[in-house]
């Protein structure tokens, strides 16, 4: 079958931070870049990243790269690789500079430098005092880069094509990744797009649970591309659960509310928190404060007329500190609750936030997957960045302000090497036919007209699986039963078909596609979560409630054939400096 | 063929419901599901063209912080807010 062609450099699929930053780098080295995206740019999701981007300037409060970086490895819970947290805390100064000059309006200090706010997470002097490293451009971070990424990369000339959908990788016989079939949107026609280099930058799968802070269009897409293409899943048990959603809504209320002097209540007015975390309080890391919210309540503690959720105080900040502050969180919560968090706590419960693991790559960005030299062989043509990738800095659990910070530092960074295999490696290979038409299969199937099995009704149902079976707590039980259910779901999408078969805007297809990343991504969760027997981070097991460094400091692979589980170690050893030897993790 | 014009164009208007954040989702939709279908002409454009907007300005529409210039699309933001939240 011949379908329509084109060829770039580099084929860039997503378009938030990361993507964008690895195009913009791309573009002014002057490589023929094309970036895909399935809704238009300014809509990724990084336009919600309310709080900001870590890095060691020392505007407000003393600090270095080192104290950022042994915060890194501490709150990844030592599963973290040292040598790129080391790289990317050293280089997240130079990535915030850059983006100050290219136009994105941080918020200032009275002496004209960029403000840095209170994390949790943060220390100084390798788990002293409260450190302030979060430089945010008011509560709207994630949406400046974005848009000031975007204007760049305008100007760039870098080549859009907006409202793609990414249907599967292309590979050559030698496994070397060619380019990318795509559908666009609006015509419901298939597009080859050939690259000599690939980069996936797809975000998040956070539509796995039913209760999540992400946008609709956060299902993994480039995760379970990876997953089809023969490359295992890393550390994918490590899902993080936000402590403070709007509670049964989903909807994200920042950390930068305790950063300001918010702290949380239980029924029985008591701030719970001093007893989990008596240092950082209501400032610990997100899974310490997830894990004492669902204690709260599973020990009966919750406040409303069921029990179900705690509180989260602010009234006491005073209407001015609310309004300047955090102008975004006091209308969210006006909107949706109909009540002024000015005035009035927040009803809060933990929800689903953000993958850790992810497709495993090098500090380079490269795909990385066992093979015959080692643990960590390149994929040739295929890079990853971002909330997709797992490269690994976040480990078990990532610290608030360092997600803008892996976009950019690691978008840059592939974008780097790519330039210099670009260099290498001057022509396309050929295409190869097989591969085109395996991935004209995956859309073809939804050609068929009947079934018994709805997409919405699947998905659903997936959803509801992940969440009472793969959540903040764990054991052996629910998980076992968790997997049998989303392999009962899996099954059951043999059967499922879509009623609409137009061709323009043809929602319902794209749907159905994006159901199908979300099942093996749920697959690849929850079996991982089965076989990790200790808690380390987000994954925390009731019935394994210790870390145990001899049996489980290692990274988990997830391969699609066979459901196989396969591990690898955590690189300990940084690229300058001493290693930093896993320690209980006390806030 | 005008309900296949008009089905492609609610499909259209779908996938621009689609935006970076959950509360844009739910909002957008929602109101997409339960109160387009009642816009006459004039506020159907304006719908569309609030669609067309950033996500930072929907979001500061549809949270109330401000107000579109556009008294159409205004009033099309307020009808989204007094839809039941979502």
């Amino acid at each position: 079958m011949s379908l329509p062609r084109r060829k770039f450099d580099t084929l860039i699929i997503g378009a938030g931070g990361g993507g964008l930053r690895a195009a913009l780098q791309l573009s002014q080295a002057e490589a023929r870049v094309a970036v895909v995206s399935k809704v238009f740019p300014t809509r990724s999701h990084t336009v919600a990243a309310q709080g900001g981007v870590n890095a060691a300037l020392a505007n407000v409060l003393p600090d270095n790269w080192h104290w950022h970086m042994f915060d890194t490895v501490k709150g990844s819970d030592y599963l973290g690789d040292q040598d790129a947290i080391e790289y990317m805390c050293r280089a997240a100064p130079r990535v915030v500079y850059e983006l100050e000059h290219m136009g994105v309006p941080f918020s200032r200090l009275d002496n004209g430098k960029i403000y840095q706010r209170a994390f949790g997470g943060q220390s100084r002097n390798f788990g002293g005092d409260q450190a302030a490293r979060t430089c945010a451009a008011a509560d709207r971070t994630g949406h400046a880069i974005l848009h000031t990424l975007y204007q760049q990369n305008i100007r760039a000339r870098t080549h859009f094509f907006d409202e793609f959908f990414a249907i599967d990788l292309l590979r050559d016989p030698d496994g070397t990744v060619i380019g990318a079939l795509v559908l666009e949107i609006a015509t419901g026609e298939p597009l080859v797009i050939e690259a000599k280099t690939t980069l996936l930058a797809t975000g998040g799968a956070g539509q796995l649970f039913r209760t999540n802070t992400n946008a609709l269009i956060n299902t993994g897409d480039g995760m379970a591309m990876a997953l089809r293409a023969d490359i295992p899943l890393q550390d994918m048990e490590f899902f993080q659960f936000h402590p403070t959603g709007i509670a049964g809504k989903g909807m994200l209320i920042t950390e930068g509310v305790r950063g300001e002097g918010g702290y949380l209540l239980n029924g029985e007015g008591e701030r719970f928190m001093e007893r989990y975390a008596p240092k950082a309080k209501d400032l610990a890391s997100r899974d310490v404060v997830s894990r004492a919210i669902y204690t709260e309540v599973r020990e009966g503690r919750g406040c409303g007329p069921n029990k179900d959720h705690v509180l989260l105080k602010l009234d006491h900040l005073g209407v001015d500190v609310v309004a300047k502050r955090l102008p975004g969180i006091r209308e969210t919560v006006k909107t949706f609750l109909y009540l002024d968090p000015a005035e009035t706590p927040i009803p809060v419960y933990p929800t689903a936030h953000y993958t850790m693991g992810g497709i495993p790559t090098n500090r380079h960005g490269q795909v990385v997957v066992p093979e015959h030299n080692g643990p960590d062989e390149p994929v040739l043509g295929l890079y990853a960045a971002g909330e997709c990738a797992c490269v690994s800095v976040h480990g078990a659990n990532r610290l608030g302000g360092n997600s803008l910070l892996d976009i950019l530092v690691f978008g840059r960074a592939a974008a780097n090497h790519i330039v210099g295999e670009l260099k290498q490696n001057r022509y396309h290979r050929p295409m190869n036919e097989d591969s085109v038409d395996q991935a004209m299969t995956r859309l073809s199937r939804w050609d068929r007209r009947d079934g018994s099995e709805t997409v919405d009704g699947l998905k659903r149902e997936l959803q509801t699986v992940m969440e009472q079976h793969c959540g903040v707590f764990r054991n052996e039980t629910i998980l076992q039963e968790g997997v049998d259910k989303v392999v009962e779901l899996e099954a059951r999408m043999k059967d499922a078909y879509i009623k609409d078969h137009s061709k323009i805007f043809n929602t319902a297809r794209i749907e159905a596609l994006e159901l199908e990343n979300l099942m093996d991504i749920a697959l690849a969760t929850v079996c991982s979560a089965l076989e990790r027997r200790e808690s380390r981070g987000a994954h925390s097991r009731v019935d394994y409630p210790e870390r145990d460094d001899v049996r489980w400091m290692r990274h988990s692979l997830f391969h699609k054939d066979g459901r196989r589980m396969d591990y690898k170690p955590v690189r300990i050893k940084p690229i300058t400096v001493e290693p930093f030897p896993p320690k209980k993790r006390v806030y | 063929m005008q309900t296949q014009t008009a089905a492609t164009e609610l499909n259209r208007l779908r996938w621009q419901c689609r935006r970076g954040m959950r509360e844009l989702d739910l909002l957008l939709l929602q109101f997409l599901d339960s109160g387009y279908a009642d816009l006459d002409a004039n506020a159907t454009h304006a719908f569309t063209r609030l669609l067309d907007c950033p996500d930072a300005l929907l979001l500061e529409w549809l949270l109330g912080r401000q107000r579109p210039s556009d008294k159409d699309v205004a009033d099309v933001v307020q009808r989204i807010r007094r839809s039941p939240a979502a």
